[in-house]
């Protein structure tokens, strides 16, 4: 492959970027990198290159543009959506016909994520889109940018890496990995967002960090999207002289980012007006949610500001008489965002969970305690043990520690641009780490909040081809299937079931693992259910390992996954003997397949179809 | 910002949907600046800066730049043509204003009928919105890098263009002054390219909401 750049693709929840290592002019950790302006419509006709390209899609009517108002750079013929800052603002107005946080639809295990079924609220008569089909699309757009300035250099020659977050499950990975060749992305490889965030703070230090961390460092990245928050472990290691981060654990999905804490506020500012007799509408209140952005943004970056206005402006045309004036205080930003989302909480504390109310959810599975600490806590908690039996960590973790102890943290999104927050999660840490007798963790300096995924992910791209360091870790779960157990049936109960471990953790990429001993009957024809488990805790269980017991927090269930052998030179209903074997894929995927004893190979679906439920 | 590190883009060629008679880059300035202070209703400022945007600022590859009507005409045997301005892009700069700003809303509006207070509300939206226009569309630098209230000197040959003269004008360069006022230039402008069929006299659609 002649490939002249490393791409680095930031999909994100709320806005998505694209950043690139030029490889003719890099040399080791010495990198030329830059971010591509992504010409978008900011308005019917008008095309502007923004850095950002915002993750929405608004699906118009057709009699509400004028013709050629969608014109882009490239061939838009056939085109009926609009993608990035036109459909965000647009939609702002018009939300039933608009596409939003897709990513968080992506990972949804509750609904057929290859099915229309956005926007969620959308009439009859607009033609949605399906998950899959709306992150096809920012990729797409990405991409169509890219040859439009670079045509000199074809998008699908270059080296490409898409990020996601670390907390997605295989079949969110093999659908983002779906959606990238649907996007015509040849060979695009996945890369977890919080290691994307460490590697841009390694490339923007020139070689520097090597006098930031040393051998036995572990970091903590916490990264506080748009959309959602998302936790990993990197270890610092030293091989043959030489510092080697590992990835060792990451955290489970929480959608809470910053777009909640503007919500929050918002709604807040909303019914102090209400106290006073002011109604807003749904146009006023998208502008004060808009107008109290801002003003926690300067309130959170100035410690000395007190109160910071916002103004509403009127919709119709009389501006000054009908602008609706009030104001944000310290109190309020403090009680809602500082100690709303990230409360100075003990290492002990854990996010509270309500039992849901209905069986199906309708909507997207929001965290239920905003608590970004908490969520923290049990994260450090869970993981005490996460570097146990790494080398050269032997004796740094002692049984009494009831959490694994960071040593430094990396912060990343937009939300930790306010000192203030930044500096509260610190003393939340290190007064945990106090109380353990621990020394308090630094905070590692000089990260790019807003572009660092992107650009990491094209460091990444560049790294792999041997230019720079690369963070070590492999799978960062154990996977488990449902097998039931010979024990008696009890009358009332659920058959007991043992899980046996067909993809243990920390797999390399590139490695594939066959389960002994243990096969399966699949009938030909037939789809064949597993029960799937995860487990980013147990690391110590091999291939072919049996479960018969295990703790509360210690497997999540996930979707179930689904192997159907096609009937082609078989006859339906006969029962084949199927092995199955565990690939962890160098794009970043995992794959389980089945093997017959003659070497046929059938992959074992993660997204199953779940055409009864729709 | 960001944008400047990308030596590739294209903002300022015509692209494949832009009208092929578009004006220079600098007779777009100059309009875009004419047009956004004499709506904001400061006729002398406006005036200054006009005067100081228009003409060769920066040894530009442009063809030789005429002085648009207001300036007085130097003595001269046969007046030079002057410059016909196409009103795209000063109908694109208001329409940026005034959906960022929604400065035409301010603009007409009558101040007499309110107090103070409204009149403060709205205008951090105006301000607020003006600001972030010239922030994302324009890059902006002073003429003089000196603090206002200095001692400057300047050389035989300096740009006419850039530095206005005022107060007691008599002799020749090398002349001596105090710096009254930095000036400002702009060193990139970034306008959003338009659709062909993009009817640019709208400044903002009217809305009904169904």
């Amino acid at each position: 492959m002649s490939a002249r750049y490393a791409i680095g693709i930031d999909l994100g929840t709320t806005h998505s970027a694209l950043s690139y290592v030029d490889l003719e002019a890099s040399d080791g950790e010495q990198t030329a990198h830059g971010v591509l302006p992504i010409p978008q419509l900011s308005a019917p006709g008008t095309v502007e290159a923004l850095p950002l390209l915002p993750s929405f899609l608004y699906l118009p009517h057709p009699d509400e543009l004028a013709p050629g108002e969608l014109a882009l750079p490239w061939s838009t013929e056939g085109e009926t959506a609009v993608a990035g800052e036109m459909a965000r603002s647009r939609g702002a107005t018009t939300p039933i016909r608009l596409v939003s946080s897709a990513k968080s639809w992506l990972c949804h295990p509750g609904v057929d994520r290859r099915a229309a079924i956005l926007p969620s609220d959308a009439p009859e008569e607009v033609t949605r889109v399906s998950p899959l089909e709306a992150s096809t699309r920012y990729l797409q757009h990405l991409r169509r940018a890219w040859d439009q300035a670079h045509p000199e250099a074809p998008f699908d020659q270059q080296q490409v890496t898409v990020t996601i977050p670390a907390s997605f499950d295989p079949g969110a990975r093999e659908l983002t990995a779906e959606a990238a060749r649907n996007a015509g992305y040849a060979s695009a490889t996945l890369l977890e967002e919080p290691q994307a965030a460490l590697y841009s703070w390694i490339q923007g230090s020139n070689g520097a960090w090597r006098k930031q961390v040393k051998a036995g460092d572990i970091v903590l990245v916490v990264d506080v999207g748009g959309g959602t928050s998302d936790f990993s472990l990197i270890a610092i290691l030293e091989r043959d002289g030489k510092l080697e981060p590992h990835r060792v654990a990451v955290g489970d999905h929480i959608l809470l980012g910053g777009d909640n804490m503007d919500l929050a506020l918002a709604h807040l500012v909303a019914r102090k007006l209400a106290a006073n007799g002011t109604q807003l509408d749904a146009w006023q209140m998208r502008a004060l949610t808009y107008g109290c952005r801002g003003a926690k943004e300067h309130l959170l970056a100035d410690p000395n500001a007190t109160t910071w206005p916002i103004v509403v402006p009127s919709r119709g045309s009389k501006l000054i008489g009908g602008s609706i004036r009030t104001e944000l205080t310290r109190e309020e930003v403090t009680a809602f965002i500082t100690d709303g989302f990230f409360p100075r909480v003990e290492a002990s504390a854990r996010p509270a969970t309500r039992t849901r109310a209905g069986l199906t959810q309708l909507g997207l599975p929001y965290a239920q305690d905003a608590a970004i600490t908490k969520h923290l806590s049990a994260f450090l908690a869970r993981q005490a043990g996460a570097t146990a039996e790494l080398e050269g960590f032997a004796g740094r973790v002692s049984a009494e520690h009831t959490f694994l102890h960071p040593s430094a943290v990396l912060f990343n999104g937009g939300v930790f641009k306010s000192g203030i927050l930044s500096q509260r999660v610190m003393d939340t840490i290190n007064d945990w780490l106090y109380m353990e007798g621990a020394e308090p963790a630094r905070m590692l300096e000089g990260a790019d909040l807003d572009l660092a995924v992107a650009r990491g992910a094209a460091y990444y791209s560049y790294a792999r081809r041997g230019g720079g360091v690369r963070i070590r870790g492999g799978t960062a779960r154990s996977y488990y299937v449902g097998v039931e157990s010979s024990m008696p049936a009890i009358p009332g109960m659920e058959p007991p079931i043992q899980a046996l471990c067909v993809a243990p953790f920390g797999m390399e990429e590139g490695s594939e693992l066959e389960l002994p001993g243990q096969e399966f009957g699949l009938v030909v024809g037939e789809p064949v259910h597993f029960r799937f488990f995860g487990s980013t805790t147990r690391r110590q269980d091999g291939i072919g390992d049996v479960l018969d017991f295990w703790g509360p927090d210690e497997l999540q269930e996930m979707n179930e996954i689904q192997a159907t052998l096609p009937a082609e030179g078989r006859t339906p209903g006969d029962v084949v003997q199927v092995k199955l074997h565990a690939l962890a894929t160098e794009a970043g995927t995992l794959e389980l397949a089945a093997l017959s004893p003659e070497g046929q190979r059938w992959k074992v679906e993660f997204d199953v179809r779940n055409t009864d439920n729709q | 910002m960001l944008s400047n590190s990308v030596p590739s883009l294209t903002y300022r060629t015509p692209g494949m949907n832009t009208p092929t008679q578009l004006p220079g880059f600098w007779s777009r300035l100059s309009l875009a600046f004419g047009a956004f202070f004499k709506a904001a209703g400061d006729a002398e400022f406006a005036a200054r800066v006009r005067d100081d945007q228009v003409g060769p600022v920066a040894a530009p590859p442009a063809p030789p730049v005429p002085t648009p009507a207001p300036a007085p005409a130097p003595v001269a045997p046969a007046p030079t043509p002057l410059r016909v301005n196409t009103p795209e892009s000063a109908l694109q700069l208001l329409t940026l204003l005034q959906r960022e700003a929604r400065l035409i809303d301010f603009a007409n509006e009558n101040l007499a009928s309110y107090a103070d207070a409204d009149i403060g509300a709205a205008a951090r939206v105006v301000h607020e919105g003006c600001a972030r226009v010239l922030k994302e569309h324009f890059t902006i630098a002073p003429v003089r890098s000196e603090a206002e209230g200095a001692r400057v000197t300047l050389e035989e040959g300096f740009d006419a263009a850039s530095v206005r003269l005022t107060g007691n004008v008599v002799g020749k360069a090398p002349f001596k002054g105090t710096l009254s006022h930095r000036g400002w230039r702009a060193t990139d402008v970034r306008l959003p390219q338009l659709a062909k069929e993009h009817d640019a006299s709208v400044i903002a659609p009217a809305e009904v909401e169904l």
